[in-house]
C-alpha cells in the first residue's frame, strides 16, 4: 500500500536526519504537507518540538526560518522594517537632483530599501521553507491575530508599497509552552499534534543515535533512570534534551555504569534536576533507590 | 449489529458512504465541543485520501490532528473516534453501554441512507440527534462549561473540582488583565528613544531633513495595585478565590503589594509568591492562625497607614476586598479610608454582597466608607472581576 509507504517512508526520513519519532507523529506532519496547513505543536519543555522544524527543513531540503516570539515582539521585528540610514541618505542625494516629490517617495519606499524580517522572509521563497514560530504563546494577543491573518492569507500589506503575495506557502510549525491560553481562532486554523514524552524504547534510541559512544548498557540505565524520575513529582520533569545532556556528561565523567560511583551520579545530577526544590526533594536514599531499580 | 466500518468499504465501492460516514463523524465530534467546521468536513476527505484510510489506525491519527485544538481534546478523541467507527471493539471493554445503544442505532440509520442512495440530509440529521443523546452524559465540558463557571457566583460553587477550576480561572485573568494594562510602546512627543520610522516619514516634508524627531516610549502611569483581602470568617467563602486573584496579580504585576486582615493585618506578598500552591495555603493559615473573632476594618487600615504608607503614591490603585462587616467605629474607619483616598489614585472596594439581588450597602461602615469610594463594585463571580480590568487601566 502506498499510502502507507508515505507515512513510512517518511519517517525514515526523519530518523535517516537524527530525528526519531512516533509514527502519529509522521502522519501528522504528513498531512501539514499535503493539506498545506500550519501545525500547532504543544507538549511539556525538551520533548523536542523545536527540533521537530530542524529535521523536517533537512529533510525536504530547504530553508529554515525561525521566528522566535516574546512579550511586545511587533511588526517590526517580525514582519519588515525599512532600512532607515538608507532612505535618509537616499533622501539627501535625490534632493539634488531635481526630481519630483512624489518620485523621491516612490523611490525610497521601493524594495532596495525593505528589510525582510522572518514572516516576509518566509513567503518570499523561491522554495517553500520551514517557517518555525517558536514559542506563540509568548507573544501578544494583537501579534496572535495578525500571524492568523498572514497564515490564512499568506499575503502581507506594506502600505507604502502594497500587498506582498506568497510565491510559496512555507510550512509553518508553531509550538506553545502553554503560558497563556491561545485564540480559538489560531487553534483552528492549525493542524495539532500534542507531542508526548517519548516511551522507553524511542527514547532509548534517541540516545543511542544522538550520543553513539555511550554503550547498550549504559544507555539503558540513563534511560530507565530518567523514565522512573519522570514518574516522581517534581516541579520540572527532565526531558529529552536533559537526558541527552546527563548522557554525555556521564560518558565524559568516564561512568560505565550508573552503579560505579553513586557519588559521580550524584553530582552530574545537576543536568536533569533544575531547581533548587527538586533537588532538595531527591536525596541521596531516593537517588540509590531509582539507580538500584534500573541495574 | 451487522457491518463496521471496514468491511464497509471493502464491500461497497461508494465513496459516498464513507464521506458521509465522515460528515457524520465531524458533526458528532462538534457537538462534543470539538471545534470543527466547513472546512475540516472538506480537509477530512483529504485526510483520507492522502492517508491510507483502510487502516484504522492512520484515520485516527489523521482526523485526531485535524480536529483537536488543545490538550483536552487531543486526551478524550481516542474515546469518540472508538465509538463512532469501532462499536463492535468499543463494546468487547465497555460494559455499561453509555454509546453502545446509540451506535447501534446509529448503524443501522447508515444502512438506511445506503439503501436511500445515500441522501445527505438524512444523514446529517441522524447525525446531529445522535450526537447529543449519546455523548450528553460524559463528555460536556470545553467551552459552555467555562462560560458557566464564568457566571456563577463563588459562594455556589461547591464542587471542589469546579472551584480549583474557578481558581485557575481568576488566575489567569489576572495575569492577562495586566498583559493589557502594560501594553506596547507608543509614540510620543517626547521620550526615550527615537522612533525612526515616524521620524523618516516626518522628514519628508523638510526634504529629508531630520528636523521634526517622534519619540517611542513606554506607556507611562502603570498602575501600582495594592489589594487588601478580608479574611474574616464573614468572607470565608469567598476570601480563598480572592487569595487566589491576588496570587495572580502579585506574580504578573511588577508592582504589586498584597494584605490579608482580620483583626490585625499582615503583608502576604512574600507567601503568594511561593511557586507552590500548596505552600502558599500552609503559609497563609499560619499567618492566620490564633486570631480570634471581630473584624476591625478601621484598625487594619491604621496600621497599613503606620507601616506601609511610603507604598501609597498617585498612580496606585488601593483594591479593598470586604463586605464591610465590620465590629469597630465606622468614623474611625472612614477617616482612615479618606487619609488613603488622599494618597493614591483611587479606591476600590470590592464587595461580593454586592451581587446578591436585594442586597444594599446598610451597615453603618459601609455607609461611613461609601463617600471615600471611587468604584464601588461586586466581585461574586468571574465575570464580575474580569469587568474590573478597563476600570484598572483608565488610570
Amino acid at each position: 500500500m502506498s499510502k502507507t509507504n508515505k507515512i513510512n517512508e517518511f519517517q525514515s526520513q526523519l530518523t535517516d536526519v537524527g530525528y526519531i519519532c512516533e509514527r502519529s507523529l509522521a502522519s501528522s506532519l504528513v498531512l501539514m504537507k499535503s493539506l498545506q496547513r500550519p501545525i500547532l505543536l504543544e507538549g511539556e519543555a525538551g520533548v523536542g518540538k523545536t527540533e521537530i522544524s530542524r529535521a523536517l527543513s533537512e529533510v525536504f531540503d530547504c530553508k529554515l526560518i525561525r521566528l522566535q516570539c516574546y512579550e511586545g515582539l511587533d511588526v517590526n521585528t517580525a514582519v519588515y522594517e525599512w532600512n532607515y540610514q538608507r532612505q535618509m541618505l537616499a533622501v539627501k542625494l535625490l534632493e539634488q537632483s531635481e526630481e519630483q516629490i512624489d518620485k523621491t517617495e516612490q523611490e525610497i519606499f521601493s524594495k532596495k530599501y525593505l528589510l525582510e524580517r522572518p514572516l516576509l522572509k518566509a513567503i518570499t521563497q523561491q522554495k517553500p521553507p520551514v517557517l518555525l514560530i517558536d514559542e506563540i504563546d509568548r507573544a501578544d494577543e494583537e501579534f496572535e491575530a495578525y500571524l492568523l491573518e498572514v497564515l490564512s492569507d499568506f499575503q502581507i500589506s506594506i502600505p507604502e508599497l502594497g500587498t506582498i503575495e506568497a510565491t510559496s506557502k512555507p510550512y509553518v510549525i508553531l509550538t506553545s509552552n502553554g503560558t497563556r491560553e491561545l485564540s480559538d481562532a489560531l487553534r483552528r486554523r492549525c493542524l495539532y499534534h500534542y507531542v508526548d514524552y517519548p516511551d522507553f524504547a524511542r527514547e532509548l534510541r534517541i540516545v543511542n543515535t544522538r550520543v553513539p559512544d555511550i554503550g547498550l548498557q549504559l544507555s539503558r540505565q540513563v534511560v530507565g533512570f530518567v523514565q522512573n524520575l519522570r514518574r516522581i513529582d517534581l516541579q520540572k520533569n527532565p526531558g529529552v534534551a536533559e537526558t541527552l545532556d546527563w548522557a554525555a556528561s556521564l560518558l565524559s565523567l568516564d561512568v560505565s555504569s550508573l552503579d560505579d560511583d553513586i557519588e559521580a551520579i550524584k553530582d552530574s545530577l545537576v543536568c536533569l534536576l533544575k531547581t533548587r526544590e527538586d533537588s532538595e526533594a531527591l536525596g541521596s536514599m531516593e537517588i540509590e533507590r531509582l539507580v538500584a531499580k534500573v541495574i | 449489529m451487522s457491518r463496521d466500518f471496514l468491511s464497509e468499504i471493502e464491500h461497497s465501492s461508494t465513496a459516498e458512504i464513507l464521506q458521509g460516514r465522515l460528515i457524520e463523524f465531524i458533526q458528532i465530534a462538534r457537538n462534543n465541543g470539538y471545534q470543527a467546521g466547513i472546512s475540516e468536513v472538506i480537509d477530512a476527505q483529504e485526510v483520507a485520501h492522502s492517508l491510507n484510510i483502510t487502516h484504522p489506525q492512520y484515520l485516527r491519527w489523521g482526523l485526531r490532528s485535524l480536529l483537536c485544538s488543545n490538550q483536552n481534546d487531543w486526551q478524550r478523541f481516542d474515546d469518540l473516534f472508538d465509538a463512532y467507527w469501532l462499536p463492535s471493539a468499543k463494546q468487547n471493554y465497555r460494559t455499561e453501554s453509555v454509546a453502545g445503544a446509540p451506535v447501534g442505532k446509529r448503524e443501522s440509520v447508515a444502512r438506511e441512507a445506503e439503501v436511500n442512495d445515500g441522501e445527505a440530509t438524512d444523514v446529517d440529521q441522524a447525525g446531529q440527534g445522535e450526537g447529543d443523546d449519546a455523548f450528553d452524559g460524559g463528555a460536556l465540558e470545553g467551552a459552555s462549561g467555562q462560560e458557566s463557571l464564568f457566571n456563577a457566583d463563588f459562594q455556589f460553587i461547591t464542587d471542589a473540582k469546579q472551584m480549583s477550576e474557578v481558581d485557575d480561572l481568576v488566575e489567569r485573568l489576572a495575569k492577562k488583565m495586566r498583559r493589557r494594562i502594560i501594553r506596547r510602546q507608543k509614540i510620543q512627543a517626547k521620550g526615550r528613544r527615537i522612533d525612526i520610522r515616524k521620524t523618516v516619514r516626518k522628514s519628508l516634508r523638510y526634504g529629508g531633513m531630520p528636523m521634526d524627531l517622534a519619540f517611542r516610549n513606554n506607556r507611562k502611569n502603570q498602575p501600582r495595585l495594592i489589594i487588601i483581602i478580608d479574611v474574616s470568617r464573614s468572607m470565608s467563602l469567598y476570601s480563598y478565590v480572592f487569595l487566589r486573584f491576588a496570587r495572580g496579580i502579585v506574580s504578573s504585576m511588577r508592582d504589586a503589594d498584597a494584605f490579608a486582615f482580620h483583626t490585625r493585618m499582615v503583608h502576604i506578598t512574600g507567601a503568594l509568591h511561593q511557586p507552590n500552591l500548596t505552600k502558599v495555603k500552609t503559609k497563609l493559615s499560619l499567618i492566620s492562625a490564633g486570631w480570634s473573632g471581630g473584624t476591625r476594618i478601621g484598625e487594619c487600615l491604621d496600621s497599613f497607614l503606620n507601616n506601609y504608607r511610603h507604598r501609597l503614591n498617585s498612580h496606585t490603585v488601593v483594591m479593598v476586598v470586604s463586605d464591610g462587616l465590620d465590629t469597630g467605629k465606622p468614623e474611625f474607619l472612614a477617616n482612615k479610608l479618606a487619609t488613603i483616598k488622599s494618597q493614591c489614585r483611587k479606591v476600590i472596594w470590592l464587595n461580593p454582597l454586592l451581587g446578591r439581588p436585594g442586597y444594599e450597602p446598610k451597615t453603618g461602615s459601609m455607609l461611613a466608607a461609601l463617600p471615600f469610594i471611587d468604584l464601588f463594585a461586586s466581585a461574586h463571580n468571574v465575570e464580575s472581576l474580569s469587568a474590573l480590568e478597563p476600570e484598572l487601566m483608565r488610570i
